[in-house]
């Protein structure tokens, strides 16, 4: 057990290692920052002393070398663009990412797992076939070109929901975010119902699968056959059976809500973390691009640690495999 | 009739019981009939600087320019016939989206056949780095090769191989694993057939059916993805516009109501991602023998 936890820990840093050094060789290896930064008509002296300042006269593997030191220390290097910690830009618009993955997985959940339910319950009625054939639509329309059509539908033809930027934000005990204002909730609305569009398919298959199984089991025919009502059974004894799986994998996949808000931000102008890399993408901002891309990896890679640590509590099976290698 | 071929029209029985499925894959047999034949099939070269008038900007779906032009579904920004430009479209997403494909489907079933055949610490170690690449979301992979390395036609494909090439791994892998105990297999060992030789030729051919599921499934996967990298301006450059680059071309239009500049391009796309996963899921339930 031991043996395994740290086994994984190990190839956890090993993976981040790997990162770092391709991030950074590759960021360091494409395009000329100083070009973007100094007006065109700065002198040579002038232009020496910015790339001095940024520290890119050093070779390359010197660079690396203090971005590591640094990284340790909790400092990613500061932003070409803002002059600003490329960290505490990314922590500022972290919120706004968070809010929004947080709403669309809300909404994602009240859509689909009714629909799921609904067509677990009633496989071979018309309106389930509606609901499967929606959800395959669902999975094969792009995310962005989605977020075109609402803004052209919502915000430019009918004008009944603003489709840029965060609004309002109000506070409530001791947290700021844009949930807590009406004016706010109008403009998280559209992204969020955008986000969470490829989520309902998922969850409306899995809630479909689910039911489908649950309804057979003796379980549910001794509710029956007790009396009770058919809307109880489904609402108590369904429900409560199919969340257990859905929590998981939902849980499981709020780490892709986020990388998927990169598109979403871009196309609402959302400022969330996801602009804020593909504008400094294309300003070409590297410590920003750097700093982003190794906050995500180390968040997804200690996300999956967790849960591969929390699996070995919950099933031996991995336990044993684990001691015995 | 040879066995090859009744075994092949049954095939195709099989396939035809879903006329869903069916009609989508005429559908995607149209949109490749039309992406191959681009230059033939399409109105005007839509790249040609002697054709193309800067004139006919934004002209709306239906109209027609001074010296008689029809244009179906209109024009965009620069005064291109939307279809010839959806159609060049289709031929650069298609084209980006099976190449890639193809190089993963021959980078994965490599890994996934030899590490089930070979097993041990190099089978451990190839599917424990399909595990940690596919824990992390396609489109994180394809943003960090993307923003690390610059945008272009070969990054792109780069960075949609390496999306895809686990899941064909891991899906070559958990097929060759019950092959290699098939009977033929012993056989071809006593033969003393070298091992690429019993793997590519004996153990290979029949994975191929998974294999193929899983393919179409990615292929849509990757078209999508690429469009999306495209839309974001990190994909495919300019030069080579693809239908995600088309949309995002149309997307600053939008505001003004010019609407068929974004909207076509991305409903080619949504047909053609859409009949290919519709085979694709009918491939799935054809192959799965829990159905039968």
């Amino acid at each position: 057990m031991t043996a395994f936890i740290f086994t994984r820990f190990a190839q956890s840093v090993l993976v981040l290692f790997i990162m770092s050094l391709l991030v950074f060789g590759g960021v360091n290896l494409v395009g000329d920052p100083v070009e973007m930064l100094i007006n065109p008509e700065a002198d040579q002296a002038e232009v020496e002393r910015v790339i001095r300042e940024l520290g890119l006269d050093r070779p390359v593997t010197e660079q690396y070398w203090y971005f590591l030191v640094n990284a340790f220390k909790g400092d990613l290097g500061d932003s070409f663009i803002f002059g600003e910690p490329a960290l505490k830009l990314i922590i500022q618009r972290m919120p706004a990412t968070l809010e929004l993955a947080l709403f669309s997985l809300f909404i994602s959940l009240i859509i689909a797992i009714p629909l799921g339910i609904y067509a677990g319950y009633n496989p071979d009625s018309k309106a389930s076939k509606v609901i499967m054939a929606g959800s395959i639509l669902g999975f094969s329309m792009p995310t962005f070109w989605v977020g075109i059509i609402f803004i052209m539908i919502f915000a430019v033809q009918l004008g009944w929901l603003p489709s840029t930027g965060r609004g309002e934000i109000g506070t409530f005990m001791g947290i700021n975010s844009s949930l807590f204002t009406l004016n706010g909730l109008s403009h998280v609305f559209l992204p969020a119902l955008n986000l969470a569009l490829f989520k309902i398919s998922s969850v409306i298959r899995l809630t479909r699968a689910g039911t489908r199984e649950i309804i057979l089991q003796d379980y549910i025919t001794f509710a029956r056959s007790k009396g009770i009502s058919e809307k109880r059974v489904v609402l108590i004894h369904v429900l409560k059976n199919i969340l257990i799986p859905i929590v998981t994998v939902v849980g499981l996949e709020f780490g892709s809500l986020i990388a998927f808000s990169t598109v979403t931000e871009t196309v609402f102008a959302w400022p969330g973390m996801g602009k804020l890399i593909i504008d400094s993408i294309y300003n070409l901002d590297r410590p920003v691009i750097v700093a982003y891309l190794m906050i995500i990896v180390t968040f997804f890679v200690f996300l999956n640690l967790i849960v591969d640590i929390l699996y070995t509590f919950l099933d031996p099976r991995v336990r044993i495999k684990g001691d015995h290698q | 009739m040879s066995p090859k071929l009744r075994k092949f029209v049954e095939f195709c029985k099989d396939f035809s019981s879903n006329k869903v499925a069916l009609v989508a894959f005429f559908i995607f047999l149209l949109i490749l009939f039309v992406a191959i034949f681009a230059p033939l099939v399409s109105p005007t070269d839509p790249y040609d600087l002697n054709t193309v008038s800067i004139m006919n900007s934004r002209l709306p779906p239906f109209s027609e320019d001074f010296s008689g032009n029809y244009f179906f579904l209109g024009t965009d920004g620069a005064g291109r016939d939307m279809v010839s430009a959806i159609f060049y479209g289709l031929r650069v997403s298609l084209g980006v989206g099976v190449l890639s494909g193809i190089f993963a489907l021959i980078i994965g079933s490599f890994f996934g056949i030899s590490a089930a055949f070979f097993g041990g610490r190099y089978e451990s170690i190839i599917m424990r780095i399909v595990d940690i690449q596919l824990s992390f979301p396609s489109i994180l992979v394809a943003l960090i090769i993307l923003a690390a390395f610059g945008k272009g036609v070969e990054k792109t494909i780069i960075a949609l191989i390496l999306v895809q090439w686990a899941y064909y791994a891991r899906t070559a892998r958990s097929s060759a694993l019950v092959e290699i105990n098939k009977e033929y297999v012993d056989a071809a060992r006593c033969l003393a057939f070298g091992n690429t030789r019993i793997m590519f030729k004996h153990i290979l051919p029949n994975c191929m059916a998974p294999l193929i599921v899983v393919g179409t499934l990615q292929t849509a996967h990757a078209i999508s993805l690429e469009a999306t990298l495209s839309f974001l301006g990190l994909g495919l450059p300019i030069t080579e516009p693809s239908l995600g680059l088309l949309i995002g071309n149309g997307f600053e239009y939008m505001y003004s109501g010019d609407f068929w500049i974004s909207i076509f391009p991305g409903v080619a796309l949504l047909i053609t991602v859409a009949s290919i996963n519709l085979v694709g899921d009918h491939l799935r339930d054809m192959f799965n023998p829990r159905l039968h």
